[in-house]
Protein backbone atom coordinates (compact mmCIF):
# COMPACT_ATOMS: atom_id res chain seq x y z
CA UNK A 1 0.00 0.00 0.00
CA UNK A 2 1.26 3.46 -1.41
CA UNK A 3 2.05 5.87 2.04
CA UNK A 4 -0.67 8.97 1.76
CA UNK A 5 2.14 11.41 1.03
CA UNK A 6 3.49 9.68 -2.07
CA UNK A 7 -0.49 9.18 -3.50
CA UNK A 8 -0.50 12.85 -2.94
CA UNK A 9 1.92 13.74 -4.67
CA UNK A 10 1.13 11.45 -7.40
CA UNK A 11 -2.03 13.06 -8.01
CA UNK A 12 -0.79 16.63 -7.88
CA UNK A 13 1.71 15.26 -10.65
CA UNK A 14 -1.43 13.74 -12.93
CA UNK A 15 -3.42 16.47 -12.44
CA UNK A 16 -0.63 19.29 -13.45
CA UNK A 17 0.49 17.16 -16.45
CA UNK A 18 -3.33 17.12 -17.53
CA UNK A 19 -3.36 20.91 -16.77
CA UNK A 20 -0.83 21.34 -19.35
CA UNK A 21 -2.45 19.00 -22.19
CA UNK A 22 -5.85 20.92 -22.09
CA UNK A 23 -4.02 23.84 -22.33
CA UNK A 24 -1.40 23.55 -25.20
CA UNK A 25 -4.15 23.80 -27.73
CA UNK A 26 -4.82 27.30 -26.76
CA UNK A 27 -0.74 28.46 -26.50
CA UNK A 28 -0.34 26.76 -29.74
CA UNK A 29 -2.61 28.65 -31.42
CA UNK A 30 -1.87 31.93 -30.01
CA UNK A 31 1.45 31.46 -30.83
CA UNK A 32 0.97 30.43 -34.43
CA UNK A 33 -1.36 33.95 -34.36
CA UNK A 34 1.81 36.00 -33.81
CA UNK A 35 4.42 34.47 -35.83
CA UNK A 36 5.16 34.05 -39.48
CA UNK A 37 4.06 31.39 -41.96
CA UNK A 38 8.03 30.69 -41.71
CA UNK A 39 8.67 30.17 -38.00
CA UNK A 40 5.43 28.11 -37.99
CA UNK A 41 6.65 25.64 -41.05
CA UNK A 42 10.31 25.27 -38.99
CA UNK A 43 10.34 22.57 -36.60
CA UNK A 44 13.40 24.02 -35.27
CA UNK A 45 11.07 27.00 -33.58
CA UNK A 46 10.91 27.50 -30.33
CA UNK A 47 8.38 27.46 -28.23
CA UNK A 48 8.16 31.00 -27.10
CA UNK A 49 6.97 33.34 -30.36
CA UNK A 50 9.77 35.28 -31.39
CA UNK A 51 9.97 37.40 -33.39
CA UNK A 52 6.25 38.60 -33.08
CA UNK A 53 4.56 40.12 -35.74
CA UNK A 54 1.12 41.00 -34.26
CA UNK A 55 0.33 44.14 -35.95
CA UNK A 56 1.49 42.48 -39.56
CA UNK A 57 -0.94 39.55 -39.28
CA UNK A 58 -3.73 41.57 -38.12
CA UNK A 59 -3.63 44.11 -40.93
CA UNK A 60 -2.93 40.79 -43.31
CA UNK A 61 -5.91 38.99 -41.66
CA UNK A 62 -8.21 42.11 -42.27
CA UNK A 63 -7.45 42.86 -45.61
CA UNK A 64 -7.70 39.10 -46.97
CA UNK A 65 -10.46 39.79 -50.22
CA UNK A 66 -11.47 36.00 -50.19
CA UNK A 67 -12.66 35.55 -46.29
CA UNK A 68 -13.76 38.48 -44.29
CA UNK A 69 -13.60 37.51 -40.96
CA UNK A 70 -14.71 41.09 -39.66
CA UNK A 71 -18.04 40.23 -41.70
CA UNK A 72 -18.76 36.70 -39.72
CA UNK A 73 -17.96 38.63 -36.76
CA UNK A 74 -21.19 40.81 -37.39
CA UNK A 75 -23.14 38.05 -38.79
CA UNK A 76 -22.17 35.97 -35.80
CA UNK A 77 -23.26 38.58 -33.59
CA UNK A 78 -26.33 39.47 -35.30
CA UNK A 79 -27.28 35.40 -35.36
CA UNK A 80 -26.06 34.82 -32.15
CA UNK A 81 -27.47 37.59 -29.88
CA UNK A 82 -31.10 37.65 -31.76
CA UNK A 83 -30.93 33.28 -31.08
CA UNK A 84 -30.04 33.53 -27.77
CA UNK A 85 -32.10 36.47 -26.92
CA UNK A 86 -35.79 35.89 -28.50
CA UNK A 87 -34.58 31.30 -27.80
CA UNK A 88 -34.83 32.42 -23.75
CA UNK A 89 -37.63 34.61 -23.89
CA UNK A 90 -39.86 32.10 -25.81
CA UNK A 91 -38.35 29.34 -23.61
CA UNK A 92 -38.73 31.30 -20.11
CA UNK A 93 -42.42 31.58 -21.19
CA UNK A 94 -43.49 28.91 -21.80
CA UNK A 95 -41.81 27.45 -18.78
CA UNK A 96 -43.38 29.50 -16.64
CA UNK A 97 -47.15 28.36 -17.80
CA UNK A 98 -46.37 25.17 -17.82
CA UNK A 99 -45.27 24.90 -14.14
CA UNK A 100 -47.05 28.01 -12.73
CA UNK A 101 -50.43 28.52 -14.78
CA UNK A 102 -53.43 26.48 -14.20
CA UNK A 103 -54.69 25.16 -17.79
CA UNK A 104 -56.90 22.51 -18.92
CA UNK A 105 -54.27 20.90 -21.00
CA UNK A 106 -51.17 21.69 -19.60
CA UNK A 107 -50.09 18.65 -19.17
CA UNK A 108 -50.50 17.57 -22.86
CA UNK A 109 -48.44 20.90 -23.79
CA UNK A 110 -45.73 19.60 -21.31
CA UNK A 111 -45.50 15.89 -22.78
CA UNK A 112 -45.66 17.72 -26.31
CA UNK A 113 -42.29 19.53 -25.62
CA UNK A 114 -40.90 16.78 -23.74
CA UNK A 115 -41.41 14.29 -26.75
CA UNK A 116 -39.91 17.18 -29.75
CA UNK A 117 -36.70 17.52 -27.21
CA UNK A 118 -36.46 13.51 -27.55
CA UNK A 119 -36.48 13.96 -31.53
CA UNK A 120 -32.39 13.78 -32.08
CA UNK A 121 -31.03 17.09 -34.48
CA UNK A 122 -29.89 14.28 -37.34
CA UNK A 123 -33.49 13.62 -37.79
CA UNK A 124 -34.82 16.94 -38.85
CA UNK A 125 -31.51 18.26 -40.28
CA UNK A 126 -32.82 17.64 -44.28
CA UNK A 127 -36.50 18.24 -43.34
CA UNK A 128 -35.75 21.51 -42.15
CA UNK A 129 -33.40 22.44 -44.72
CA UNK A 130 -37.01 22.13 -47.13
CA UNK A 131 -39.24 24.17 -44.92
CA UNK A 132 -36.89 26.96 -44.86
CA UNK A 133 -36.08 26.42 -48.44
CA UNK A 134 -39.82 26.89 -49.04
CA UNK A 135 -40.39 29.82 -46.83
CA UNK A 136 -37.56 31.57 -49.05
CA UNK A 137 -35.10 31.95 -46.15
CA UNK A 138 -31.94 29.93 -47.86
CA UNK A 139 -29.30 33.09 -47.35
CA UNK A 140 -31.14 34.84 -45.12
CA UNK A 141 -30.24 35.42 -41.20
CA UNK A 142 -33.90 34.55 -40.77
CA UNK A 143 -33.36 31.06 -42.10
CA UNK A 144 -30.47 30.42 -40.02
CA UNK A 145 -32.01 31.41 -36.62
CA UNK A 146 -35.58 30.52 -37.08
CA UNK A 147 -35.05 26.88 -36.79
CA UNK A 148 -33.13 26.87 -33.40
CA UNK A 149 -34.97 28.96 -31.90
CA UNK A 150 -37.02 26.33 -30.24
CA UNK A 151 -35.05 25.41 -27.13
CA UNK A 152 -37.53 22.88 -25.56
CA UNK A 153 -34.20 21.87 -23.19
CA UNK A 154 -34.44 25.43 -21.98
CA UNK A 155 -38.03 25.61 -21.45
CA UNK A 156 -38.19 22.29 -19.52
CA UNK A 157 -34.91 23.77 -17.00
CA UNK A 158 -36.95 26.41 -16.61
CA UNK A 159 -40.48 24.95 -15.74
CA UNK A 160 -38.49 22.70 -13.02
CA UNK A 161 -37.26 26.08 -11.72
CA UNK A 162 -40.53 27.81 -11.34
CA UNK A 163 -41.73 24.73 -10.03
CA UNK A 164 -39.56 25.16 -6.23
CA UNK A 165 -40.67 28.57 -6.71
CA UNK A 166 -42.11 30.38 -4.24
CA UNK A 167 -45.83 30.99 -3.75
CA UNK A 168 -46.33 33.63 -1.46
CA UNK A 169 -44.58 35.60 -3.71
CA UNK A 170 -46.93 35.30 -6.79
CA UNK A 171 -49.79 35.43 -3.89
CA UNK A 172 -48.50 38.88 -2.91
CA UNK A 173 -48.41 40.12 -6.39
CA UNK A 174 -51.96 39.02 -6.86
CA UNK A 175 -53.48 41.02 -4.28
CA UNK A 176 -51.09 44.04 -5.49
CA UNK A 177 -53.66 43.50 -8.71
CA UNK A 178 -51.13 42.15 -10.75
CA UNK A 179 -52.03 40.22 -13.80
CA UNK A 180 -50.34 36.56 -15.20
CA UNK A 181 -48.65 38.70 -17.43
CA UNK A 182 -47.28 41.19 -14.40
CA UNK A 183 -46.58 38.22 -11.57
CA UNK A 184 -44.19 36.83 -14.87
CA UNK A 185 -42.94 39.84 -15.78
CA UNK A 186 -42.26 41.83 -12.55
CA UNK A 187 -41.94 38.86 -9.97
CA UNK A 188 -40.82 35.49 -11.55
CA UNK A 189 -38.24 37.00 -14.70
CA UNK A 190 -36.15 38.62 -12.29
CA UNK A 191 -36.03 36.29 -9.66
CA UNK A 192 -34.91 33.55 -11.65
CA UNK A 193 -31.91 34.69 -12.64
CA UNK A 194 -29.87 31.75 -11.26
CA UNK A 195 -31.06 29.62 -14.32
CA UNK A 196 -31.49 32.61 -16.48
CA UNK A 197 -27.81 33.23 -16.99
CA UNK A 198 -26.22 29.56 -17.14
CA UNK A 199 -28.79 28.60 -19.88
CA UNK A 200 -28.60 32.55 -21.45
CA UNK A 201 -24.85 31.48 -21.80
CA UNK A 202 -25.35 28.03 -23.09
CA UNK A 203 -27.18 29.05 -25.54
CA UNK A 204 -24.99 31.82 -26.22
CA UNK A 205 -22.03 29.36 -26.67
CA UNK A 206 -24.21 26.99 -28.93
CA UNK A 207 -25.14 29.39 -31.23
CA UNK A 208 -21.99 31.09 -31.65
CA UNK A 209 -20.12 27.81 -32.20
CA UNK A 210 -22.47 26.42 -34.08
CA UNK A 211 -21.65 25.63 -37.76
CA UNK A 212 -23.80 22.91 -39.55
CA UNK A 213 -26.45 24.80 -39.82
CA UNK A 214 -24.95 28.53 -41.04
CA UNK A 215 -23.18 26.19 -43.56
CA UNK A 216 -25.84 24.90 -44.86
CA UNK A 217 -28.44 27.80 -44.79
CA UNK A 218 -26.05 30.53 -45.19
CA UNK A 219 -23.96 29.56 -48.47
CA UNK A 220 -23.48 32.62 -49.77
CA UNK A 221 -19.97 34.87 -48.74
CA UNK A 222 -22.42 38.12 -47.52
CA UNK A 223 -24.11 35.31 -44.62
CA UNK A 224 -20.90 33.24 -43.57
CA UNK A 225 -20.84 32.91 -39.73
CA UNK A 226 -17.60 33.34 -38.41
CA UNK A 227 -17.24 29.71 -38.10
CA UNK A 228 -18.21 28.97 -41.77
CA UNK A 229 -15.58 31.61 -42.52
CA UNK A 230 -13.16 29.84 -40.47
CA UNK A 231 -13.62 26.74 -42.35
CA UNK A 232 -13.23 28.48 -45.71
CA UNK A 233 -9.88 29.11 -44.57
CA UNK A 234 -9.43 25.16 -44.70
CA UNK A 235 -10.30 25.09 -48.12
CA UNK A 236 -8.48 28.15 -49.69
CA UNK A 237 -6.15 27.65 -52.92
CA UNK A 238 -3.31 28.98 -50.71
CA UNK A 239 -3.72 27.96 -46.65
CA UNK A 240 -1.65 31.06 -44.74
CA UNK A 241 -1.59 29.95 -41.75
CA UNK A 242 -0.90 32.71 -39.26
CA UNK A 243 -4.32 34.09 -40.93
CA UNK A 244 -6.09 31.08 -40.27
CA UNK A 245 -4.74 30.73 -36.06
CA UNK A 246 -5.72 34.66 -35.89
CA UNK A 247 -8.96 34.28 -37.28
CA UNK A 248 -9.20 31.35 -34.80
CA UNK A 249 -8.01 33.53 -31.54
CA UNK A 250 -10.72 36.39 -32.50
CA UNK A 251 -13.17 34.01 -33.17
CA UNK A 252 -12.95 32.42 -29.67
CA UNK A 253 -12.74 36.03 -27.83
CA UNK A 254 -16.12 36.71 -27.76
CA UNK A 255 -17.41 33.04 -25.95
CA UNK A 256 -13.81 33.03 -23.78
CA UNK A 257 -14.68 36.51 -21.97
CA UNK A 258 -18.19 35.49 -21.53
CA UNK A 259 -17.26 32.10 -20.46
CA UNK A 260 -14.21 33.34 -18.06
CA UNK A 261 -16.76 36.30 -16.76
CA UNK A 262 -19.75 34.21 -15.81
CA UNK A 263 -18.67 30.49 -15.17
CA UNK A 264 -19.50 30.47 -11.76
CA UNK A 265 -22.71 30.53 -12.54
CA UNK A 266 -22.52 28.09 -15.66
CA UNK A 267 -20.67 25.75 -13.52
CA UNK A 268 -23.72 25.97 -10.83
CA UNK A 269 -26.37 25.83 -13.55
CA UNK A 270 -25.42 22.55 -15.18
CA UNK A 271 -25.01 21.17 -12.09
CA UNK A 272 -28.12 21.65 -10.79
CA UNK A 273 -29.34 21.19 -14.34
CA UNK A 274 -27.78 17.69 -14.65
CA UNK A 275 -28.84 16.30 -11.26
CA UNK A 276 -32.32 16.74 -12.01
CA UNK A 277 -31.91 16.20 -16.50
CA UNK B 1 -43.83 15.98 -11.14
CA UNK B 2 -44.40 17.78 -8.19
CA UNK B 3 -47.94 19.22 -9.13
CA UNK B 4 -49.42 18.26 -6.16
CA UNK B 5 -47.51 20.97 -4.41
CA UNK B 6 -48.68 23.68 -6.74
CA UNK B 7 -51.13 26.13 -5.00
CA UNK B 8 -52.26 27.18 -8.47
CA UNK B 9 -53.63 23.57 -9.61
CA UNK B 10 -55.06 23.00 -6.60
CA UNK B 11 -57.08 26.10 -6.81
CA UNK B 12 -58.15 25.31 -9.72
CA UNK B 13 -59.52 21.91 -9.12
CA UNK B 14 -61.44 23.43 -6.33
CA UNK B 15 -63.16 26.35 -8.25
CA UNK B 16 -66.41 26.07 -10.40
CA UNK B 17 -65.22 25.52 -14.43
CA UNK B 18 -64.61 28.79 -16.10
CA UNK B 19 -64.98 31.80 -13.79
CA UNK B 20 -63.30 34.87 -14.67
CA UNK B 21 -59.97 34.29 -13.05
CA UNK B 22 -59.73 30.87 -15.04
CA UNK B 23 -60.08 32.20 -18.39
CA UNK B 24 -57.35 34.90 -17.00
CA UNK B 25 -55.49 32.34 -16.29
CA UNK B 26 -56.24 30.18 -19.72
CA UNK B 27 -55.48 33.06 -21.82
CA UNK B 28 -51.92 34.18 -19.51
CA UNK B 29 -51.43 30.19 -20.18
CA UNK B 30 -51.63 30.63 -24.55
CA UNK B 31 -49.93 33.69 -24.87
CA UNK B 32 -46.68 32.51 -23.09
CA UNK B 33 -46.91 29.35 -24.60
CA UNK B 34 -47.78 30.17 -27.73
CA UNK B 35 -44.74 31.13 -29.55
CA UNK B 36 -42.61 28.02 -28.17
CA UNK B 37 -45.53 25.54 -29.65
CA UNK B 38 -46.17 27.72 -33.03
CA UNK B 39 -42.13 27.58 -33.72
CA UNK B 40 -42.22 23.87 -32.45
CA UNK B 41 -44.45 23.22 -35.15
CA UNK B 42 -43.32 25.03 -37.92
CA UNK B 43 -39.81 23.89 -37.85
CA UNK B 44 -40.20 20.38 -36.02
CA UNK B 45 -43.64 18.78 -36.38
CA UNK B 46 -44.39 20.03 -39.57
CA UNK B 47 -40.89 18.89 -41.28
CA UNK B 48 -40.85 15.48 -39.72
CA UNK B 49 -44.37 14.57 -40.92
CA UNK B 50 -43.80 16.64 -44.42
CA UNK B 51 -40.31 14.70 -44.46
CA UNK B 52 -41.92 11.68 -43.63
CA UNK B 53 -44.15 11.54 -46.86
CA UNK B 54 -41.25 13.12 -49.19
CA UNK B 55 -39.10 9.95 -48.71
CA UNK B 56 -41.55 8.14 -49.92
CA UNK B 57 -41.44 9.98 -53.44
CA UNK B 58 -38.96 10.55 -56.14
CA UNK B 59 -38.06 13.91 -55.44
CA UNK B 60 -34.76 15.43 -56.39
CA UNK B 61 -34.65 19.10 -57.45
CA UNK B 62 -38.16 19.35 -55.95
CA UNK B 63 -40.44 18.62 -53.55
CA UNK B 64 -43.17 17.51 -55.96
CA UNK B 65 -44.72 14.47 -55.16
CA UNK B 66 -45.36 13.44 -58.53
CA UNK B 67 -43.46 9.93 -58.75
CA UNK B 68 -44.56 8.03 -55.94
CA UNK B 69 -41.55 5.24 -55.23
CA UNK B 70 -43.11 3.45 -51.91
CA UNK B 71 -40.01 2.45 -50.11
CA UNK B 72 -37.38 2.65 -53.18
CA UNK B 73 -35.54 5.46 -51.37
CA UNK B 74 -34.84 3.23 -48.21
CA UNK B 75 -33.55 -0.38 -50.27
CA UNK B 76 -31.66 2.35 -52.54
CA UNK B 77 -30.04 3.99 -49.57
CA UNK B 78 -29.30 0.60 -47.47
CA UNK B 79 -28.27 -1.19 -50.56
CA UNK B 80 -25.41 1.54 -51.45
CA UNK B 81 -22.37 0.38 -49.30
CA UNK B 82 -21.04 4.14 -49.01
CA UNK B 83 -24.24 4.88 -46.61
CA UNK B 84 -24.02 1.23 -44.80
CA UNK B 85 -20.09 1.88 -44.69
CA UNK B 86 -21.34 5.91 -42.62
CA UNK B 87 -23.10 3.54 -40.83
CA UNK B 88 -21.38 1.22 -39.15
CA UNK B 89 -18.49 3.80 -39.71
CA UNK B 90 -20.44 6.32 -36.93
CA UNK B 91 -21.60 3.14 -34.91
CA UNK B 92 -17.86 2.12 -34.38
CA UNK B 93 -17.24 5.63 -33.81
CA UNK B 94 -20.03 6.12 -31.07
CA UNK B 95 -18.77 2.50 -29.61
CA UNK B 96 -15.13 4.09 -29.28
CA UNK B 97 -16.26 7.62 -27.80
CA UNK B 98 -18.51 7.32 -25.72
CA UNK B 99 -17.10 5.16 -23.27
CA UNK B 100 -13.42 6.83 -23.62
CA UNK B 101 -15.20 10.13 -22.80
CA UNK B 102 -17.46 8.97 -19.77
CA UNK B 103 -14.59 7.08 -18.41
CA UNK B 104 -12.41 10.80 -18.86
CA UNK B 105 -14.39 12.85 -17.77
CA UNK B 106 -15.36 10.72 -14.64
CA UNK B 107 -11.62 10.29 -14.07
CA UNK B 108 -11.37 14.08 -14.63
CA UNK B 109 -14.02 14.70 -11.63
CA UNK B 110 -13.16 12.28 -9.10
CA UNK B 111 -9.38 13.71 -9.63
CA UNK B 112 -10.13 17.28 -9.31
CA UNK B 113 -12.32 16.56 -6.13
CA UNK B 114 -9.18 14.65 -4.50
CA UNK B 115 -6.98 17.29 -4.44
CA UNK B 116 -7.15 19.87 -1.84
CA UNK B 117 -4.91 23.20 -3.53
CA UNK B 118 -6.13 24.82 -6.40
CA UNK B 119 -9.23 22.89 -6.74
CA UNK B 120 -11.64 25.67 -8.50
CA UNK B 121 -8.66 26.63 -11.11
CA UNK B 122 -8.10 22.73 -12.34
CA UNK B 123 -11.54 22.72 -12.48
CA UNK B 124 -11.83 25.71 -14.94
CA UNK B 125 -8.68 24.79 -16.84
CA UNK B 126 -10.57 21.57 -17.88
CA UNK B 127 -13.72 23.62 -18.28
CA UNK B 128 -12.56 25.97 -21.01
CA UNK B 129 -12.58 24.08 -24.01
CA UNK B 130 -16.03 24.21 -24.05
CA UNK B 131 -16.23 27.91 -24.78
CA UNK B 132 -14.58 26.55 -27.85
CA UNK B 133 -16.14 25.44 -31.45
CA UNK B 134 -15.47 22.27 -32.75
CA UNK B 135 -14.41 24.37 -35.86
CA UNK B 136 -11.48 26.39 -34.13
CA UNK B 137 -10.34 22.87 -32.31
CA UNK B 138 -10.09 21.13 -35.80
CA UNK B 139 -8.08 23.85 -37.01
CA UNK B 140 -5.68 23.66 -34.33
CA UNK B 141 -5.81 19.72 -34.16
CA UNK B 142 -5.17 20.09 -38.60
CA UNK B 143 -2.95 22.65 -38.47
CA UNK B 144 -0.84 22.19 -35.35
CA UNK B 145 -0.75 19.75 -33.12
CA UNK B 146 -1.90 16.54 -35.70
CA UNK B 147 -0.64 18.09 -38.91
CA UNK B 148 0.99 15.57 -41.07
CA UNK B 149 4.30 17.39 -41.35
CA UNK B 150 7.16 17.96 -39.61
CA UNK B 151 5.76 20.58 -38.24
CA UNK B 152 3.02 19.84 -36.46
CA UNK B 153 3.26 19.32 -32.59
CA UNK B 154 3.28 15.36 -32.09
CA UNK B 155 5.40 15.03 -35.46
CA UNK B 156 7.98 17.52 -34.00
CA UNK B 157 8.00 15.62 -30.47
CA UNK B 158 8.61 12.52 -32.22
CA UNK B 159 11.15 13.90 -34.72
CA UNK B 160 13.21 14.62 -31.00
CA UNK B 161 13.31 11.02 -30.36
CA UNK B 162 14.23 9.90 -33.85
CA UNK B 163 10.68 8.91 -34.66
CA UNK B 164 9.34 9.12 -38.29
CA UNK B 165 6.67 11.59 -38.75
CA UNK B 166 3.03 10.23 -39.06
CA UNK B 167 0.19 11.08 -41.23
CA UNK B 168 -2.17 11.79 -38.48
CA UNK B 169 -4.86 13.27 -40.87
CA UNK B 170 -4.84 11.17 -43.97
CA UNK B 171 -4.09 8.00 -42.81
CA UNK B 172 -5.98 5.09 -40.70
CA UNK B 173 -5.86 4.23 -38.07
CA UNK B 174 -3.91 7.20 -37.04
CA UNK B 175 -6.75 9.53 -38.10
CA UNK B 176 -8.99 8.03 -35.34
CA UNK B 177 -6.50 9.15 -32.53
CA UNK B 178 -7.27 12.90 -34.18
CA UNK B 179 -10.60 12.65 -34.33
CA UNK B 180 -10.96 10.90 -30.74
CA UNK B 181 -8.72 13.56 -28.94
CA UNK B 182 -9.82 16.57 -30.33
CA UNK B 183 -13.74 15.19 -29.10
CA UNK B 184 -12.56 14.41 -25.67
CA UNK B 185 -10.44 17.67 -25.49
CA UNK B 186 -14.01 19.63 -26.09
CA UNK B 187 -16.28 17.26 -24.22
CA UNK B 188 -14.75 15.83 -21.14
CA UNK B 189 -15.17 19.71 -19.30
CA UNK B 190 -18.28 19.66 -19.45
CA UNK B 191 -19.20 15.77 -18.34
CA UNK B 192 -16.99 16.74 -15.96
CA UNK B 193 -18.90 19.68 -14.15
CA UNK B 194 -21.64 17.37 -14.95
CA UNK B 195 -20.07 14.66 -12.36
CA UNK B 196 -18.74 17.15 -9.70
CA UNK B 197 -22.26 18.31 -9.66
CA UNK B 198 -23.48 15.08 -8.65
CA UNK B 199 -20.66 14.43 -6.14
CA UNK B 200 -21.41 17.18 -4.15
CA UNK B 201 -25.15 15.30 -3.62
CA UNK B 202 -23.73 12.43 -2.05
CA UNK B 203 -24.01 12.93 1.66
CA UNK B 204 -20.70 13.14 3.41
CA UNK B 205 -21.94 10.73 6.33
CA UNK B 206 -21.76 7.81 3.87
CA UNK B 207 -18.09 8.29 3.59
CA UNK B 208 -17.69 8.77 7.58
CA UNK B 209 -19.74 5.75 8.13
CA UNK B 210 -16.90 4.06 5.55
CA UNK B 211 -14.32 5.54 7.58
CA UNK B 212 -15.44 4.16 10.44
CA UNK B 213 -15.69 0.76 9.63
CA UNK B 214 -12.37 0.78 8.30
CA UNK B 215 -12.38 1.57 4.36
CA UNK B 216 -9.91 2.94 3.15
CA UNK B 217 -10.80 5.94 1.69
CA UNK B 218 -9.74 6.19 -2.62
CA UNK B 219 -11.07 2.91 -4.58
CA UNK B 220 -13.07 1.20 -2.27
CA UNK B 221 -15.08 4.21 -1.41
CA UNK B 222 -15.16 4.94 -5.25
CA UNK B 223 -16.07 1.55 -6.04
CA UNK B 224 -19.12 0.89 -3.22
CA UNK B 225 -19.97 4.63 -2.51
CA UNK B 226 -19.27 7.42 -5.01
CA UNK B 227 -19.73 5.17 -8.30
CA UNK B 228 -23.49 3.57 -7.59
CA UNK B 229 -24.53 7.10 -6.76
CA UNK B 230 -23.42 8.51 -9.87
CA UNK B 231 -25.62 5.92 -11.33
CA UNK B 232 -28.35 8.50 -12.79
CA UNK B 233 -25.72 11.11 -13.77
CA UNK B 234 -24.15 7.96 -15.31
CA UNK B 235 -26.73 7.17 -17.76
CA UNK B 236 -27.64 10.88 -18.43
CA UNK B 237 -24.01 11.44 -19.59
CA UNK B 238 -23.99 7.57 -21.88
CA UNK B 239 -27.18 9.03 -23.56
CA UNK B 240 -26.06 12.65 -24.16
CA UNK B 241 -22.82 11.20 -25.01
CA UNK B 242 -24.17 8.53 -28.17
CA UNK B 243 -26.64 11.14 -29.47
CA UNK B 244 -23.67 13.83 -29.65
CA UNK B 245 -21.36 11.16 -31.44
CA UNK B 246 -24.46 10.37 -33.66
CA UNK B 247 -24.46 13.87 -35.01
CA UNK B 248 -20.86 14.23 -35.81
CA UNK B 249 -20.01 16.51 -38.27
CA UNK B 250 -18.00 19.99 -37.73
CA UNK B 251 -14.65 17.68 -36.79
CA UNK B 252 -14.89 15.43 -40.07
CA UNK B 253 -15.74 17.98 -42.38
CA UNK B 254 -12.76 20.43 -41.27
CA UNK B 255 -10.45 17.99 -40.30
CA UNK B 256 -10.48 15.31 -42.93
CA UNK B 257 -12.24 17.46 -45.46
CA UNK B 258 -11.07 18.54 -48.64
CA UNK B 259 -8.33 21.23 -49.13
CA UNK B 260 -8.29 22.70 -52.90
CA UNK B 261 -4.92 20.77 -53.68
CA UNK B 262 -6.61 17.59 -52.37
CA UNK B 263 -9.17 18.14 -54.20
CA UNK B 264 -7.48 18.74 -57.42
CA UNK B 265 -5.53 15.50 -56.98
CA UNK B 266 -8.69 13.32 -56.18
CA UNK B 267 -7.38 12.47 -52.86
CA UNK B 268 -9.94 13.75 -50.50
CA UNK B 269 -9.43 12.32 -47.26
CA UNK B 270 -12.94 12.72 -46.33
CA UNK B 271 -13.71 9.67 -48.22
CA UNK B 272 -11.37 7.79 -45.55
CA UNK B 273 -14.55 8.58 -42.89
CA UNK B 274 -17.60 9.65 -44.01
CA UNK B 275 -20.06 10.33 -40.94
CA UNK B 276 -24.11 9.91 -41.85
CA UNK B 277 -24.47 13.71 -41.55
CA UNK B 278 -21.70 14.33 -44.15
CA UNK B 279 -22.93 11.57 -46.49
CA UNK B 280 -26.36 13.24 -46.46
CA UNK B 281 -24.73 16.76 -46.84
CA UNK B 282 -23.18 15.51 -49.76
CA UNK B 283 -26.90 13.88 -50.48
CA UNK B 284 -28.12 17.34 -50.11
CA UNK B 285 -25.71 19.13 -51.93
CA UNK B 286 -24.61 17.15 -55.02
CA UNK B 287 -27.98 15.51 -55.79
CA UNK B 288 -30.31 17.40 -54.55
CA UNK B 289 -32.11 14.50 -53.28
CA UNK B 290 -34.85 15.14 -50.59
CA UNK B 291 -36.21 11.95 -50.99
CA UNK B 292 -33.61 10.07 -50.51
CA UNK B 293 -31.84 12.52 -47.77
CA UNK B 294 -34.89 12.11 -45.77
CA UNK B 295 -35.12 8.28 -46.14
CA UNK B 296 -31.19 8.74 -44.95
CA UNK B 297 -32.44 10.56 -41.83
CA UNK B 298 -35.41 8.42 -40.59
CA UNK B 299 -32.75 5.53 -41.21
CA UNK B 300 -30.01 7.17 -38.75
CA UNK B 301 -33.24 7.95 -36.09
CA UNK B 302 -33.75 4.61 -36.20
CA UNK B 303 -30.22 3.44 -35.57
CA UNK B 304 -30.00 5.53 -32.96
CA UNK B 305 -33.50 4.87 -31.15
CA UNK B 306 -32.36 0.78 -31.27
CA UNK B 307 -28.92 1.78 -29.91
CA UNK B 308 -29.80 4.31 -26.96
CA UNK B 309 -32.87 0.82 -26.62
CA UNK B 310 -29.82 -1.43 -26.28
CA UNK B 311 -27.65 1.28 -24.24
CA UNK B 312 -30.62 1.55 -21.53
CA UNK B 313 -31.30 -2.33 -21.52
CA UNK B 314 -28.08 -2.77 -20.65
CA UNK B 315 -27.74 0.12 -17.90
CA UNK B 316 -31.03 -0.46 -16.74
CA UNK B 317 -32.54 2.29 -17.64
CA UNK B 318 -35.60 3.49 -15.04
CA UNK B 319 -34.26 0.97 -11.74
CA UNK B 320 -33.73 3.03 -9.19
CA UNK B 321 -31.03 2.48 -6.55
CA UNK B 322 -31.68 4.56 -4.17
CA UNK B 323 -34.03 2.94 -1.93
Amino acid sequence: MLSRRIRTIFRYLLIIILTLFFLIPFYIMVRNAVISDMQILSPDAGWFPWPMQIRENLTELFSNIDVSILNGLRNSTIVAVTSTFFGILFAIMAGYALARIPFRWREQFFFFILATMMIPPVTIFIPTYMVVFKLKMINTFQGIIFPGLFDTFSAIMFRQFFLDFPGELEESGRIDGLSYFGIFWRLALPNSLNILVPLTVIMFLGSWNSFLWPLVVGQDPTKWTVQVALSVFLTAQRIILHEVFMGGVIALLPTLVVFLILQRYITRGIMLSGIKG
Amino acid sequence: MGSEQNPALVRSKIRKPMNRSQREASWAFIALIAPLIVGLMVFMVIPIVWGFIVSFFDARFTFDLKTFVGVGNYIRLLSDPQFIRSLKLISFFALFIVPTTYAFSLGLAVLVNSVNKGRGFFRSVFFIPTACSYVLASIIWRMSLFNDMYFGLINAVMRFFGIPPIAWTTSSPWVWVTLVTVRLWLQCGLYMILFIGAMQEIPQELYDAASVDGAESGWVTFRYITFPLLRNTSIFVLLMNMIHAFRAFDEFYNILGGTYAAMQTGGVSLWMARPPLVYLYTALFSGRDYGGGVAGSFIITLLIVFVALVQGRILGFGRSIRA
